[in-house]
């Protein structure tokens, strides 16, 4: 057993748990937040991705350990209040989603993408990068539109701050 | 149509929750002194329990209990059953072999749960479930339908000599043989339809729960049907009776057909959940999905087409053999009969079709429904065979489809479908249009300079949804009736609640359900509230799947609203001093046509339920139900195409444009119809190019993880360009037909049929990998 202390969604939170704990069980059983997911055991299908230290990353690769002291921002942790991430209202707006259960990692690995490629992105570059984000329902179709009508959304949102 | 009326793309009500990561998932739920269950599975396909030894597993930190096979069949747990009976050309019955929750001596495939461990958290269950010894008596297995017919094969169930679960046929065997022979000309296929594996995103889970001061049980669970996983959970299985039974299916993280069956370790959940006196969750992990989750297709068939001297198609000829893997899950001995060799006749006019269905025994996952359900297996043989056959008779394939095209409606197939209304013609049209049809010829010829395979590939599919009118299912052998349940409460302050016997797992009905009541009452689906996923809530239901949730789910709730608007406009009436008649619903009023007087509905709920100016001897209270039972199935269909280029070198298949052209009647939210139609052409291109279960000689799934099994991914797909043509079901008042599966039935084939014309070989099988499309190229 360790004492894990890490941020979470700009909280401060400790907890002890068995050191085989990953990351993603660390959040949904011992802090529930449960808007992670998880979608199989070979970290393939992105469910439960969330930003560590910014970057988009799999919960389910890390162990506890190594998120010790480590800023973590989960799908509860993007919307200022009731207003939704840009990346979260481009999904609802282009119905990104049909079972919700891949969405908050798509939206986690989205959200690094457009900011690792600023406004550059075009069609094949987000299909690429999503490569590591399995959905089952959309066909990605709606989820690559949701994409890039968040990297416009973005970039105005960045410009009027 | 109003702003979030029919018609209307209204973005989804219920997406807030699941982009803000508060949906609500079984996983997602703890109870109070909940314990975890870990299961003990075969590692072989074919094997003899010899002895279960949990001594060292007892006494591992945390468990509670471990719980064995035995001791499930000691409490008296009913065997799994299958649903619908089907009965062999001799007219003997199917035969079933049992099928235990957990396996107590014989286990037939490898997954199969011998024991389950209980502990206090989920690493102790798994650490305790490690130290379970069992020993097995391994047996020789059939791993597919090859070696489960052979002589001398392994046999799996004793009721099932050769492994033969029943032979099956349809339609005229004499009279197609007689057409066959004064045919012009005569095109076979011997067509593979690969087995899949469903992998709805969220793995299954359970938690079962016991409240012994009640006698009571909650069971939530990750399912399509509540109230059939209650029913079949109370009648057969004899763990709780129905009255002592609630069934919760919260948010479901998609389903695919793979989560309409009750599985062994909701069974078990449930049960244990007493056995312990603690609630129990099991939550499945992805390679538990792979080798417990009812899989889909793996047919063998061989197809045959006569045509007469002008084309036209005279008769269809088909032998399927189907895998239903190692025991008979709940609707398995339907998808490769009824739901199967009934839509052979596809878009045509075939005067003869006789089609036989042997379904085996084998040592693999039980195969059950999956999107589309036996119609993507027989859109593929009747599409694959126009493709082959315009080919061998040197006309285009879309000239020979039109020419065979059925055009008068109704249609009475020679498969015991009616057809009810269609224009197959128009979607064809649509479809070549959008992907510029004429141009084609040109645009290979540059491709063929520069090097490239280019082919294009047509696709014309039908399906029956809508399922299904219940007199006509059960004179075919179904267990339950196909109808479905609505309820329309209005509350006291006008705003409403939906109770409905469907179940949304990523379809949106807790939008386009409200569609129909803001259509309706011209009220704003803010007002209005839908219900479902929980027999304490709705009375019954039949589920979601076979695309039935807008044609009979929606049209119950309409139903319901006709009866509820009725009582409604006698109060108003009575309430305006008017005459009933003369009342119109418009925006949230009842208004007194011709004139200026008018009721808010709130002010019509508020007399109905303060009672004190109601019509003389009219009960209190504003609240309909309605039981629908529809007349006939539903008709989707369209037209897909497929161009693709091909490189010669490596194999590798890229899409150029997928044109999609869809007649589902009318559709309620365009957007969602969308979106719906992307996911099952993802899906049937999944199957088409990538998506294969693979099983070795031994019965060792070999595909059983995602990095194995090759999920589409976004970057494996095209960008879709969808089309609706319009012809509207006469059979429910809303003339919808349903689009849940249609992708998923006729992209397969327009995928294969596009890839064998740019490499000018027919011979290819799915999945359509660089490594097979590159023998098909150079032998």
């Amino acid at each position: 057993m360790s004492t894990i202390k890490l941020t979470v969604n700009g909280k401060a939170v400790s907890a002890e748990v068995e050191d085989r704990t990953l990351l993603v069980h660390l959040l949904r059983e011992h802090l529930n937040l449960t808007g992670t997911h998880v979608g199989c055991d070979t970290s393939q299908c992105g469910a439960c991705v969330v930003h560590i230290d910014g970057r988009a990353v799999k919960s389910c690769t890390v162990l506890v350990g190594q998120a010790n002291g480590a800023n973590v921002t989960t799908i509860e942790g993007i919307s200022k209040g009731d207003e939704l991430h840009p990346m979260q209202a481009a999904f609802r707006d282009n119905h990104g989603l049909q079972c919700g259960y891949c969405t908050p990692g798509m939206i986690m690995s989205a959200i690094d993408i457009v900011n690792r490629y600023g406004g550059k992105l075009d069609e094949d570059t987000v299909r690429h990068e999503l490569e590591g984000n399995i959905c089952r329902c959309t066909g990605y179709h709606n989820i690559v539109k949701s994409v890039l009508d968040a990297a416009d959304r973005m970039k105005v949102a960045q410009a009027a701050e | 149509m109003g702003v979030e009326g029919i018609g209307a793309s209204v973005v989804r009500k219920e997406d807030r929750r699941f982009i803000t990561g508060k949906g609500r998932y079984v996983d997602d739920i703890k109870l109070q002194g909940m314990t975890f269950a870990h299961f003990v599975r075969s590692p072989h396909a074919h094997a003899r329990v010899k002895g279960i030894d949990f001594s060292a597993a007892e006494k591992m930190p945390g468990v509670v209990a471990v719980l064995t096979g035995q001791q499930i069949v000691d409490d008296k747990v009913g065997n799994l059953i299958c649903g619908w009976a089907i009965h062999s050309k001799d007219g003997s019955a199917m035969k079933m072999g049992a099928w235990p929750a957990m396996a107590p001596e014989i286990v037939r495939f490898v997954g199969q749960a011998v024991a389950v461990v209980i502990a206090e958290t989920k690493n102790q269950a798994r650490d305790a479930a490690e130290a379970v010894a069992v020993d097995y008596e391994v047996l020789p297995a059939a791993a597919d339908i090859r070696a489960a017919i052979k002589p001398g094969a392994p046999q799996l169930h004793p009721e099932a000599p050769g492994n033969v679960i029943y032979d099956w046929t349809i339609g005229e065997e004499a009279a197609t043989d007689a057409a066959f022979k004064s045919a012009a000309n005569v095109v076979s296929l011997d067509i593979t339809n690969n087995r899949l594996v469903p992998n709805a995103m969220e793995p299954r889970a359970a938690i079962g729960e016991y409240n012994e001061a009640e006698e009571h049980f909650t069971l939530y669970t990750t399912s399509q049907n509540p109230h059939v996983a209650r029913l079949v959970l109370s009648a057969f299985y004899n763990i709780a009776p129905e009255h002592k039974l609630r069934v919760v299916a919260p948010d479901v993280g998609g389903g695919f057909g793979s989560k309409i069956f009750i599985y062994p370790e909701e069974m078990v959940a449930l049960w244990a959940s007493k056995r312990t006196r603690r609630p129990v969750k099991w939550t499945g992990d992805r390679t538990e999905a792979f080798l417990t989750d009812a899989h889909g297709r793996d047919h063998l068939t061989k197809a045959e087409m006569a045509f007469d001297k002008d084309n036209k198609v005279t008769a269809l000829r088909v032998k399927t053999y189907a895998n239903l893997g190692a025991y008979m899950s709940l609707f398995s001995s339907s998808v490769p009969t009824y739901l199967y060799a009934t839509l052979l006749s596809g878009q045509y006019n075939i005067p003869n079709i006789f089609a036989e269905v042997i379904s085996v025994y084998t040592n693999t996952t039980p195969v059950d429904a999956y999107r589309g359900a036996g119609r993507p297996e027989a859109s593929f043989v009747v599409e694959r065979l126009m493709e082959t056959a315009a080919r061998q008779l040197k006309v285009d394939p879309t000239e020979l489809r039109r020419k065979n095209f059925i055009t008068a409606f109704p249609h009475q197939t020679p498969v015991i479908m009616a057809y009810d209304v269609g224009d197959f013609g128009a979607s064809l049209d649509s479809a070549m249009k959008a992907i510029d049809y004429a141009g084609f010829a040109a645009r290979k010829a540059k491709a063929k300079s520069e090097g490239k395979l280019r082919g294009i590939g047509v696709s014309c599919y039908i399906e029956a949804c809508g399922i299904a009118p219940s007199k006509a299912v059960g004179s075919l052998g179904a267990g339950v009736g196909l109808w479905e349940s609505a309820e329309v409460r209005v509350n006291p302050v006008g705003t409403i609640e939906i109770l409905t016997g469907s179940h949304s797992h990523g379809q949106g009905h807790e939008t386009t359900f409200c569609q129909l009541v803001a259509e309706r009452l011209g009220v704003s689906i803010s007002q209005v509230q839908i219900v479902h996923g929980d027999t304490d809530k709705v009375q019954f239901g039949m589920g979601t799947y076979g695309s039935r949730s807008a044609a009979v789910g929606l049209t119950a709730i309409l139903k319901a609203m006709e009866k509820m608007e009725a009582k409604a406009k006698k109060i108003a009436a009575h309430q305006l001093e008017a005459s009933e008649n003369d009342i119109v619903i418009e925006n949230g009023e009842f208004k007194v046509t011709g004139t200026d007087k008018s009721i808010a509905l709130p002010m019509v709920a508020l007399a109905a339920y303060t009672a004190h100016n109601l019509p003389d001897g009219m009960e209190p209270g504003l609240k309909e139900s309605a039981f629908y039972d529809p007349t006939n199935f539903t008709f989707p269909a369209g037209a897909y195409i497929c161009e693709l280029e091909v490189d010669a070198g490596t194999g590798k298949t890229s899409f150029v444009n997928f044109v999609a052209a869809d007649d589902f009647g009318r559709l309620i939210n365009p957007m969602i119809v969308e979106g719906q139609v992307h996911g099952g052409l993802a899906q049937g291109i999944g199957q088409a190019l990538l998506e294969g279960a693979v099983y070795d000689s031994s019965g060792q799934l070999v595909t059983a993880s995602f990095m194995d099994y090759t999920m589409p991914r976004a970057d494996d797909l095209p960008s879709f360009k969808l089309n609706h043509t319009t012809t509207l079901c006469p059979g429910n008042p809303l003339g919808v037909k349903g689009c849940g599966e249609a992708g998923a039935i006729g992209a397969s084939a327009a995928v294969i049929n596009a890839i064998t014309d740019a490499i000018g070989n027919n011979k290819l099988e799915m999945p359509a990998t660089p490594d097979r499309v590159w023998h098909a190229i150079h032998g």
